[in-house]
């Protein structure tokens, strides 16, 4: 009986395509940003240039995968009535590592990003899967879903940061992209692209687009 | 005094939490479908910020900046344990939110059962860890912590209040499908903040 379970365990490849729909699905059909409505708060403040859209998405795919792992090798072992505070612990202990890492090797975009690095802690991505994924399934498939749904967010950080940038300072990575005859010509920066509203416009419709292209995604309501 | 008065109007309008930092977006998001439960989690929030961010101040100034710890033991006076602020500062807004919790549920059941699952959930409302964060980095005293905090618990409520009411009617237009429901909102959320910038004109 063990045999055949040994067995079956090991036909499932680490990479098989249950496995690699936990890591891909998050990118496309369930986003964490533009399906699930979770982790808004930090994706929308550090998109005004693409390098700290970069730094902050590599964070929280790490920050997503570890806690993701950390939770789901304790899920058995954790108490039901004080899981949340457990998971708050893993959570800003990994954040902190995160910060101090960050403050260590890149102190300039640690600075631009402020406050942003703490508030990982209550990106609610990360309580979500965790929430949702971690505390019922296998280490290793919590570990993809962590780093998907990392991707996933990372995704549509860098397109809104990407336009963002282009449009209001008509840079890519702080190297200039639209030529200087254009501006002779007239063409003038997009202000409006660099506050605060314009991340909001630009994901409602990056939303947009997105469910016009996957139809099934449309609210009913 | 008038310092202080000050503080509360930026964090208010200026400087609102949703509409310049995007702070508390998914709550404001999930739980703006109704306008009652949108009021009621408004004043929730309106408490634990006051709560939590003059409690956060005490613990930072007393146990966590560089030579906090001065008042224990001159022994102390070169420990900084200013890395530990963000455990800490979640762990006073866990515990915080758990207490405002007990205490609605015993004076006043109904608004419990209004906000449900909605009252644990400002634990993770980026909006409260942010204004301790703020507080922090922007060296508030005591006093002027008090203010930010009161501030920013308003200037939050007003922008739940605002966007539900505009949500609700929102909801008998005729929107392109693919636009419809979050899509929306977050170009209403951006022209409510393009208005809240006629704001940022007022030199306090």
């Amino acid at each position: 009986m063990s045999k055949t379970a040994v067995k079956q365990q090991k036909k499932e490849g680490l990479f098989s395509r249950k496995n690699l729909r936990y890591l891909l699905d998050p990118i496309n059909d369930i986003n964490p940003i533009t399906v699930q409505v979770l982790g808004i708060c930090s994706a929308l403040a550090v998109t005004v240039k693409l390098e700290p859209a970069v730094v902050m998405s590599i964070a929280v795919i790490a920050v997503t995968a570890f806690s993701n792992l950390t939770i789901s090798l304790l899920r058995n072992t954790i108490p039901h009535r004080i899981r949340m505070i457990v998971q708050l612990v893993v959570i800003s202990s990994l954040v902190i590592l995160v910060d101090q890492i960050l403050k260590a090797f890149a102190y300039d975009v640690s600075k631009q990003l402020s406050v942003f690095v703490g508030l990982i802690i209550t990106n609610c991505i990360i309580m979500g899967r965790l929430e949702a994924f971690a505390m019922g399934n296998k280490p290793w498939p919590s570990l993809l879903d962590g780093i998907g749904n990392g991707l996933g967010y990372g995704a549509v950080l860098i397109l809104v940061a990407f336009f963002r940038e282009l449009l209001g300072s008509g840079t890519i990575f702080d190297i200039p992209v639209i030529p200087q005859a254009f501006y002779e010509l007239g063409y003038v920066n997009n202000g409006l692209m660099l506050l605060p509203p314009a991340a909001l416009i630009t994901v409602g419709v990056l939303i947009w687009l997105h469910r016009w292209l996957n139809p099934k995604l449309i609210d009913v309501s | 005094m008038l310092e202080m008065f000050n503080i509360a109007i930026k964090a208010i309008f200026i400087e609102n939490m949703v509409f310049a930092f995007f702070l508390g977006m998914c709550s404001y998001l999930a739980i703006s479908k109704n306008f009652n439960a949108a009021f009621g989690l408004g004043l929730a929030v309106i408490v634990v910020e006051l709560v939590t961010i003059p409690l956060n101040w005490f613990l930072k100034t007393y146990f966590l900046e560089p030579g906090a710890l001065a008042w224990l033991h001159q022994s102390f006076a070169s420990v900084d344990l200013s890395f530990l602020s963000f455990l800490v500062f979640i762990a006073t807004i866990a515990s915080s939110v758990q207490l405002v919790e007990m205490v609605v549920e015993r004076f006043f059941p109904a608004l419990y059962t209004a906000l449900g699952i909605f009252l644990p959930l400002i634990t993770v409302n980026c909006a409260i860890l942010g204004g301790s964060l703020f507080m922090d980095e922007r060296d508030y005293t005591f006093g002027e912590s008090v203010f930010f905090a009161l501030g920013v618990g308003i200037g939050w409520f007003i922008a739940i209040v605002l966007f539900a009411a505009i949500r609700q009617k929102v909801r008998y237009s005729n929107v392109v499908k693919p636009l419809r429901g979050l899509g929306l909102a977050f170009i209403i959320t951006a022209l409510l903040g393009i208005a809240f910038m006629g704001f940022a004109g007022i030199k306090l």
